[in-house]
């Protein structure tokens, strides 16, 4: 048997490791204390985690798990002191790292990657879990839905007494709430604003129970809506959370009436877009789970900003960057639906980079509908390291060639992008998840914005 | 001239992007003076006897494909003698699989393929996943793609590979082939959708359709300069894996 190191010790030891890596100008060190931790002893979490005065709640979702998690925590603000891994390091070892950098926390807040959830809440037992959406992503590291899924059923199998917080709309998750004994069934109901079909490509849009297609009262993001089996009458179970009378106001943000059993209330969120407005429903379901008032709900959606990358807005000396991050189908159809509520861009820079974090596999381009884009571009910048795909995907798509400019290096691709943008004007960004850190640094080096890791810690 | 595609299953089947494949047919056919007209064939639907120049069927997720095997059986004899009619036929990924004997799951489960290729395939227990080059002597070209499949696909005695595996795993892993091709049709692992980065294929299965429908198979040549840099690039991730083969 390996004898015991004191946690204590193995704590300080971790973190100094962190504080060195940033020291020494290599990058953020997020996940590299909680790195070594693990290794030198992987219960040493489970330990941290039960530390917490008052336990830990993780969120896990295909799409918008950054940004819920970071809405929860504007909410708790003030209330309660939280470890929250707010720089997205949201495996195993970047929960661990937010352990040892919160001492003093009395709640854990985490956001956890889908394919961790299983092995993060065997180990922090979590009070309550939030899940908010699968959607088809990056199959050549997930693999199939439906092995991810399989994958959180057992998750919540095996935590009887957490509280489940789970978004009704999706067939898929809003199941997992069956025979669960504690918990709460979030949804949107505002059929103005479903869409008129449901997306190409959409995911989960056969019967769980029966494979015949579901009927859709409304869909609103991708597969998420009212739905239900002609067949077998699966249908989405009765929502106890509700989001009414949506208005979306382009890119300036949004309204909704939160309608819980707690109350009634009105919010307004800063953020554009209906995917923003599940995010928002799913924070407040599960504030409301925690046992934060209304009021706070309201104050925290109300002032909340965006976390990082997923939609910027930040002022380059006499120009505008818009940046939306695009890292699936369902995701990028959301970010390009918002961009043309606003107004329809005439220069973009669109970037694909095929890092692991990216998804090697860059299919899933040719399933996004960019095609609203179209109409409206002058010129297309494609970057990244699998540029000339995503040329290929717009000049596929229609887009003349003669308008498209591949500029694989992130950098001249952004400052050409910067220059067709007249002064005053915006400059359309979607990069994915690689791609947006390095353009987060590049804009970073110029004192635009502050790094992420000084932002964060 | 006008090309009939059908598009089998576009509903349940098209989960790498599939649609990138017709729309690069369709641009393709467009700039030759041509037209596609692309029509869906699903559940239920009967297959339009020698009204067909082109059939198409992408790949599902494991559940949607089992939906689909029940349905396609149905279809057998429609599609096998519009293939004997040389009807040209791109099939990938699970629908590759489907025009075999079986497809064995993991559980032990088999599915009836329609048996139009020589080969059956049995899923293992590793997803064989990544970035793939295939040199394919037959046409003198190479192929890039990505694959993603637990099926181990075995051909036949005498079947036709679409490719020799330079890089990446291929039908098994194992036998350094990949696909597989009989009269007109080619059915194949590759993905990424295959056809952008790959416009020599395109144009391989176009002229094929082409024939079939009675016009002139020569196609001119495009600019398929962003075409080349996509190859490159994929080809040049399939070769930094480290050659298996």
């Amino acid at each position: 048997m390996r004898p015991q190191i004191p946690l204590a010790l193995e704590a300080a030891a971790a973190r100094a490791a962190g504080a060195l890596s940033r020291v020494a100008g290599r990058g953020g060190g997020t996940t590299l204390p909680g790195k070594l931790l693990w290794k030198l002893d992987p219960g040493a979490i489970d330990r941290l985690a039960r530390q917490l005065p008052q336990g830990s709640a993780l969120i896990s979702a295909t799409n918008g798990k950054t940004t819920t998690s970071a809405m929860v925590a504007e909410i708790l603000r003030g209330r309660v002191r939280i470890a929250h891994n707010d720089s997205g390091a949201n495996l195993v070892s970047g929960v661990a790292s937010t352990l040892l950098r919160a001492r003093g926390a009395e709640l854990g807040l985490f956001e956890v990657d889908e394919a961790a959830l299983s092995e993060v809440a065997r180990r922090v037992q979590p009070k309550a879990i939030l899940l908010g959406n699968l959607f088809r992503d990056q199959l050549d590291r997930y693999g199939e839905l439906e092995i991810v899924a399989a994958r959180w059923r057992d998750a919540v199998a095996s935590l009887p007494h957490t509280e489940l917080v789970v978004n009704g709309d999706d067939p898929q998750v809003g199941d997992l709430a069956r025979g669960h004994g504690s918990g709460r069934i979030f949804g949107l109901d505002d059929p103005r604003h479903a869409r008129p079909a449901l997306q190409h490509a959409a995911d989960s849009k056969y019967c769980l129970r029966c494979g015949t297609p579901y009927d859709y009262v409304a869909a609103y993001v991708g597969h998420l809506g009212d739905y239900r089996c002609p067949n077998c009458g699966h249908a989405r179970p009765h929502l106890d959370t509700v989001a009414r009378d949506v208005e979306l106001h382009g890119l300036a943000g949004s309204a909704f009436t939160l309608e819980a059993p707690e109350g009634t209330t009105r919010i307004a969120l800063p953020l554009p877009g209906l995917y923003n407005v599940y995010n928002a429903l799913g924070a407040a379901a599960l504030a409301l789970s925690l046992g934060s008032p209304l009021d706070d709900i309201v104050s925290g959606l109300g002032r909340f900003a965006a976390a990082f990358g997923r939609f910027e807005r930040i002022t380059i000396e006499n120009r505008g960057l818009l940046m939306l991050l695009i890292k699936n189908p369902a995701g990028a159809n959301e970010a390009v639906r918002t961009i043309v509520e606003g107004s329809t861009p005439t220069v973009a820079v669109i970037a694909l980079n095929d890092a692991i974090a990216d998804g090697r596999d860059v299919s899933w381009i040719w399933d996004v509908d960019f095609e609203p884009l179209l109409a409206g571009l002058d010129t297309l910048v494609a970057t990244g390291s699998r540029a000339a795909e995503l040329a290929l995907r717009f000049a596929y798509g229609g887009l003349d060639r003669d308008r498209i400019e591949v500029i694989p290096e992130l950098e001249g691709a952004l400052d050409r992008g910067l220059e067709l943008t007249p002064a005053g004007g915006e400059l359309t960004v979607l990069p994915t998840y690689t791609a947006m850190l390095a353009l987060r640094r590049i804009v970073a080096s110029r004192g635009h914005i502050a790094n992420y890791w000084e932002a964060a810690s | 001239m006008n090309v009939r595609v059908g598009h089998l299953y576009p509903d349940y089947l098209n989960i790498y992007a599939d649609r990138g494949n017709i729309a690069v047919l369709q641009a393709r056919a467009r700039a030759r003076g041509h037209e596609l007209s692309v029509q869906a064939i699903g559940m239920h639907d009967p297959v339009p006897a020698g009204e067909i120049d082109l059939f198409y069927i992408g790949g599902g997720q494991d559940r949607e494909q089992a939906l689909v095997a029940h349905d396609l059986v149905t279809k057998q004899d429609a599609l096998r003698d519009a293939v004997e009619d040389d009807a040209a036929f791109l099939a990938v990924c699970g629908g590759y699989q489907l025009l075999g004997h079986s497809y064995r799951d993991v559980a032990g489960q088999e599915l009836l393929g329609i048996g139009i290729l020589p080969l059956h395939t049995i899923a293992g227990p590793r997803r064989m996943i990544g970035d793939v080059l295939l040199d394919c002597a037959w046409a003198g070209e190479t192929l890039a793609g990505f694959e993603n499949h637990a099926g181990r696909t075995l051909l036949g005695d005498g079947a036709e590979p679409l490719g020799r595996v330079v890089d990446g795993f291929g039908n098994d892993g194992e036998s350094g082939f990949e696909g597989c091709r009989y009269r007109k049709v080619f059915g194949t692992y590759l993905h990424g959708p295959l056809l952008p980065r790959n416009p020599w294929f395109a144009d391989r299965v176009l002229s094929d359709a082409l024939t079939h429908a009675g016009g002139d198979p020569e196609l001119t040549p495009l600019v398929d300069e962003l075409e080349r840099q996509a190859h490159e690039i994929s080809a040049g991730r399939a070769r930094a894996r480290g050659g298996r083969y």
